[in-house]
């Protein structure tokens, strides 16, 4: 299970951290969601991972998992979210002020013209 | 426990939940007092404070009344309130400046404006990792949206660089608080200076990571090189008011930097010194960076732009002497500069109105109407940030080389401030030379004056702060000296929050 997640994290950030350098918006936005979701799967597994194991107090358990990375985890969802919308918004007015989509506000010479 | 240390945060947040709800309700000049009537309680109430911590004391509010570690804390110590009252005070002036008109070019900038000050204060009072997180969310979030305020091309442009980078800043912080959560398993900030100084020697490896990390957050936020691209472009589009709080916003990731520095690489900690080095060498280059930018810049605004940066890399340099007059020299060239750059900011958007079509762009152009005025007031700052007798950069710049004669790296923290201290001055002069006196045609601007004349008090409480701060140098340099000797123990701080750790 270790490998598996630290895999996915792996390839999200990598991912993130790849579309993150692209000039175009839209890219750049798809690069902050994955960024922000290997960054959850992480601080989730800062707590490590514990299988059908309670986070709060049960007589009956014998093993607890962490609860403060699952809370920290939500907060980050609620943020990680509100900063996607405003950023989505706001690409959008700058692609209408802007007129285009690059991230520098400039246009690409295109080649087909 | 006293509930005066969550009044500054509460404060600016309740007042903004009730500009918002009362939108509709409340006229313009209503929603303009209720502000600045909150922003002087915040004055009040951060003196007060201070009054209260003035004999060394760490007041700790625990949330919900939960013991720290488990439960979340607010710390009031010497340096959390010195930042308290310079945010309120600054807050203030941007606040004036932003009522004669700014505040009407879109909507609900009164309550982003308490919202930027809830982020600040919260930022500076909390003793948590993650608290800090949430807090600098806050305050950047209504960052964002007080950067594209009044709208235009140019600023939704910037706004949209200044955001992505600081969402990258923030997922890398939340990688670095997960890292450390992980090996350390708190996010208490005096639990965590507790339990690094007794980590195992194995961890120190990966906990020396995750603080690089949290390095290259605050830096990020603190405008250091090589992260400091990001300011010029979005500090010379905001609306002038907006400018001069963002002067503090930088101060907020100096502050964390210095705040991590003194609770976790202190003297006696296994890491001690990690944060010294890196401070030194890169403020050193941000110094340099920023006023080789200053020189090369093409418009006032973001020249006023470099010299944020050149200041924050001095200012780091300070901190990276960890030695009490090296924190203390400092803190007063923070509260020194912080000032200085805020009235420059307001100063630049009367002379950018005053020249018409020439705005702050450096080229001959016309004279501005009040030339004289704001000839002389671009002259008194221009001194002052410069580093030239007998204003307080002087002071300012004046203490830190006497404190870094101590450092075996005199010779380079000399050398460094001397010689961007030049460059800066050479960069003020061309810009006030080519703004007031190489001007194009006698004549006044043709255009008639859409505006009524400007107000330019607040720019000249500003400066008449700095002033002050020049005349009071002495007694300033003395509490900055006293916060330096409460940073300088970090055991009071983590006694306070943690009483049971220390006996």
């Amino acid at each position: 299970m270790e490998v598996l997640l630290s895999l996915i994290i792996g390839v999200l950030t990598a991912g993130g951290v790849y579309l993150l350098l692209r000039p175009r918006t839209f890219s750049v936005i798809l690069g902050l969601a994955l960024l922000s979701y290997a960054v959850n799967l992480f601080l989730f597994a800062s707590g490590r991972l514990a299988l059908q194991a309670p986070p709060i107090i049960d007589p009956a358990a014998n093993q607890y998992t962490d609860p403060l990375p699952q809370a920290l985890v939500l907060t980050a969802i609620v943020i990680g979210f509100a900063m996607t919308g405003f950023v989505v918004m706001l690409a959008l007015k700058a692609y209408a002020k802007l007129n285009s989509d690059q991230v520098d506000g400039r246009d690409l010479p295109d080649p087909k013209r | 426990m006293n509930h005066l240390v969550i009044a500054p945060v509460l404060m600016p947040l309740v007042t903004g939940i009730i500009l918002v709800l009362g939108g509709g309700i409340l006229s313009l000049s209503a929603c303009r007092a209720l502000g600045l009537a909150a922003v002087w309680v915040q004055i009040l109430l951060a003196v007060e404070l201070w009054q209260l911590i003035k004999d060394g004391s760490v007041l700790v509010y625990h949330l919900g009344n939960w013991p720290p570690p488990w439960g979340i804390v607010l710390v009031a110590d010497r340096l959390a309130v010195w930042m308290l009252i310079l945010t309120a005070v600054l807050a203030l002036f941007a606040l004036l400046q932003a009522s004669q008109g700014v505040d009407r070019a879109g909507r609900h900038f009164q309550a982003l404006f308490q919202w930027q000050l809830f982020g600040l204060n919260g930022a500076f009072l909390t003793g948590d990792l993650f608290n800090l997180f949430v807090f600098f969310e806050i305050l950047l979030l209504a960052s964002y949206a007080l950067l594209v305020h009044g709208g235009g091309a140019e600023r939704v442009r910037a706004g949209l660089q200044f955001t992505v980078i600081n969402l990258v800043g923030s997922t890398l912080f939340l990688f670095a608080a997960g890292t450390l959560y992980g090996l350390i398993g708190t996010l208490n900030l005096a639990d965590l200076a507790v339990r690094i100084s007794q980590a195992a020697p194995e961890d120190l490896g990966l906990i020396g990571v995750a603080s690089c990390l949290l390095f290259a957050v605050f830096a990020l936020k603190a405008a250091l090189a090589p992260w400091h691209l990001w300011l010029p472009s979005a500090y010379a589009a905001a609306a002038a008011p907006v400018a001069a709080l963002f002067a503090i916003m930088t101060k907020v990731g100096v502050y964390a930097l210095l705040r991590m520095q003194s609770l976790f690489f202190a003297g006696t900690s296994p890491l001690s010194g990690l944060y010294g080095g890196l401070l030194l060498t890169l403020g050193l280059a941000t110094l340099l960076l920023g006023a080789v930018g200053a020189l090369a810049a093409t418009a006032l605004r973001q020249q006023i732009a470099q010299l944020v940066v050149a200041s924050s890399g001095l200012i780091l340099v300070a901190f990276s002497l960890e030695t009490k007059t090296g924190i203390a020299s400092g803190l007063y060239y923070l509260t020194h500069s912080t000032l200085a750059v805020a009235a420059f900011f307001l100063l630049a958007e009367s002379i950018a109105r005053g020249r018409a079509r020439f705005a702050d762009w450096l080229i001959a152009g016309t004279l501005p109407k009040q030339a004289g005025v704001l000839g002389a007031s671009f002259f008194l700052i221009a001194l002052s940030i410069a580093g030239l007798p007998p204003l307080s950069g002087f002071i300012g710049k004046l203490a830190l080389l006497q404190a870094a004669l101590a450092s075996p790296h005199w010779p380079w923290i000399l050398g460094v401030v001397l010689v961007s201290s030049l460059i800066l001055i050479l960069a003020l002069v061309r810009s006030g030379s080519l703004l007031f006196l190489n001007v194009q045609s006698t004549g006044r601007s043709a255009l008639p004056p859409r505006h009524k004349r400007d107000s330019l008090w607040p720019a000249f409480g500003l400066i008449s702060l700095g002033l002050a701060l020049t005349l009071g140098a002495a007694s300033i340099l003395e509490l900055g000296l006293m916060t330096a000797e409460q940073l300088l123990a970090p055991g009071v701080y983590i006694q306070a929050v943690l009483p049971r750790v220390g006996s």
